[in-house]
């Protein structure tokens, strides 16, 4: 079998540390041992394959999912998936979920005291299309208080799981808003060392994507580990491809 | 020039809003061959306490070490209708429970093959970004020389190799301790 090289480790200060005492949670849920580093093995380079037919193409508009329409203001979400190869990553599932316009989630353990939205589920899917894209529609998700500390809120944020092509790229990330003033606030958010790559959860708005009359546009490009070396440079090194 | 890989972010207590309608607690259909297993446990915290929102995926080869993915170039036959791909979330007691066939041995670094094994992301309210951990099974030989085994302390191995449940062929217990004594082995994949 020949050698297929495995994935990136991502760059020093820009993922979280498992353990980050300003968010609560993580104090009894962090392990405290070392990670044991792993080479990549046919295990880690490979990963669940998604055909294109299991994306309901209902599921990118979350403004159309029952018989009303749902409250809140309508934007558009949409980006590129790309690796650290500035490469598209296609055909690739996205999921998202969020609370509704007035922060509330539809979930039963959500115990805050603002309205559900009978048309609204606040969750959907797509697959990146041959250059990486994918695009959904949905409402401006609200802010809501937590009890991490007093008078802790959450910035408005959209939650996105993404697979891309292994195993090694799996990612569950959120995306904020440019202007939120929460943001400063939130121990989710700091949760890195890079002041940059937290700043890149934010998205940006979006002239070009914003509908006319309808809808404003939110980009938000989202990067997956890339291949440590590209099988040509491999070659290029003696190695059979 | 490189972009870096964008930064991880808890899911979060209300994950399952987005994730309930790819769960699949049975990974390998009847006309799936191979041994059938059953994985059942807990995710604990370092307190002991169960994890009610948490939520496994698996990600396994078939019966004869061959994943369903292109990157296996292995001249093995794939399985119709068995993805190696499982999402699993814990109920109110922190216990999951799932079903598939045990793989075959993949091979592993220096064309050494390795131990039948499943590869497993945690994700959890607190986890800000996801944990990764294997199941190995107790009854294997191979075990012995698994390359990934073999990182790891022989204190702290037992944590990745499920138990036998007594009386009940092909029924294993594996628990998840994120935290303190007997913390589960956790890679950096």
């Amino acid at each position: 079998m020949s050698k297929t090289p495995g994935y990136r480790r991502c760059y020093p200060g820009t993922q979280p540390r498992h353990l980050h005492p300003p968010y609560v949670s993580s104090l009894k849920r962090a392990p405290l041992q070392p990670l044991v580093p792993l080479p990549h093995t046919l295990t880690e380079i490979t990963g669940p394959v998604f055909e294109p037919e299991i994306a309901d193409v209902k599921a990118s508009d979350l403004t159309h999912q029952h018989a009303g329409e749902p409250l809140g203001e309508r934007i558009v979400v949409s980006g590129r998936v790309l690796d650290e190869n500035s490469r598209p990553v296609q055909n690739t599932l996205v999921e998202i979920w969020q609370a509704n316009a007035a922060g509330r989630y539809l979930h039963s353990k959500d115990q805050h005291n603002a309205p559900l939205d009978p048309n609204f589920t606040g969750c959907g899917h797509a697959m990146t299309d041959s250059e990486g894209r994918y695009r959904f529609v949905t409402i401006r998700p609200g802010e809501y208080p937590w009890g991490n500390h007093f008078n802790a809120w959450r910035p408005a944020h959209i939650h996105f799981s993404l697979f891309g092509p292994a195993f090694a790229t799996r990612l569950v990330t959120q995306m904020y808003f440019p202007g939120d003033p929460l943001i400063p606030y939130d121990p989710i958010f700091h949760c890195t060392d890079d002041e940059k790559a937290r700043n890149r959860l934010i998205s940006k708005f979006d002239w070009e994507n914003t509908v006319p009359m309808q809808a404003l546009g939110y980009r938000f490009d989202i990067i997956l580990s890339g291949r440590e070396c590209t099988p040509m440079e491999a070659h290029r090194h003696g190695e059979k491809s | 020039m490189s972009l870096h890989t964008t930064t991880s972010q808890t899911v979060g207590p209300f994950f399952s809003i987005g994730f309930t309608w790819l769960y699949r607690e049975n990974l390998a259909g009847p006309a799936v061959s191979g041994d059938r297993v059953e994985i059942a446990g807990r995710i604990l915290d370092g307190e002991g306490k169960p994890v009610p929102d948490g939520i496994i995926e698996i990600w396994q080869a078939n019966s004869q070490g061959k994943y369903a993915h292109p990157d296996d170039k292995q001249e093995k036959p794939v399985e119709p209708g068995f993805s190696g791909y499982g999402r699993v979330p814990t109920n109110d007691e922190g216990r999951f429970h799932f079903t598939t066939i045990k793989p075959g041995r993949v091979p592993g670094p220096d064309r050494k093959l390795q131990a039948p094994h499943l590869a497993v992301s945690v994700f959890t309210r607190g986890l800000l970004r996801r944990l990764v951990t294997r199941i190995y099974f107790p009854d294997e030989l191979s075990n012995k020389e698994d390359f990934a085994l073999n990182l790891v302390g022989a204190d702290r191995r037992g944590t990745l190799t499920a138990k036998q449940i007594d009386g009940r062929p092909g029924a294993f217990e594996w628990n998840v301790i994120l935290q303190g004594p007997g913390e589960t082995v956790f890679f950096d994949a």
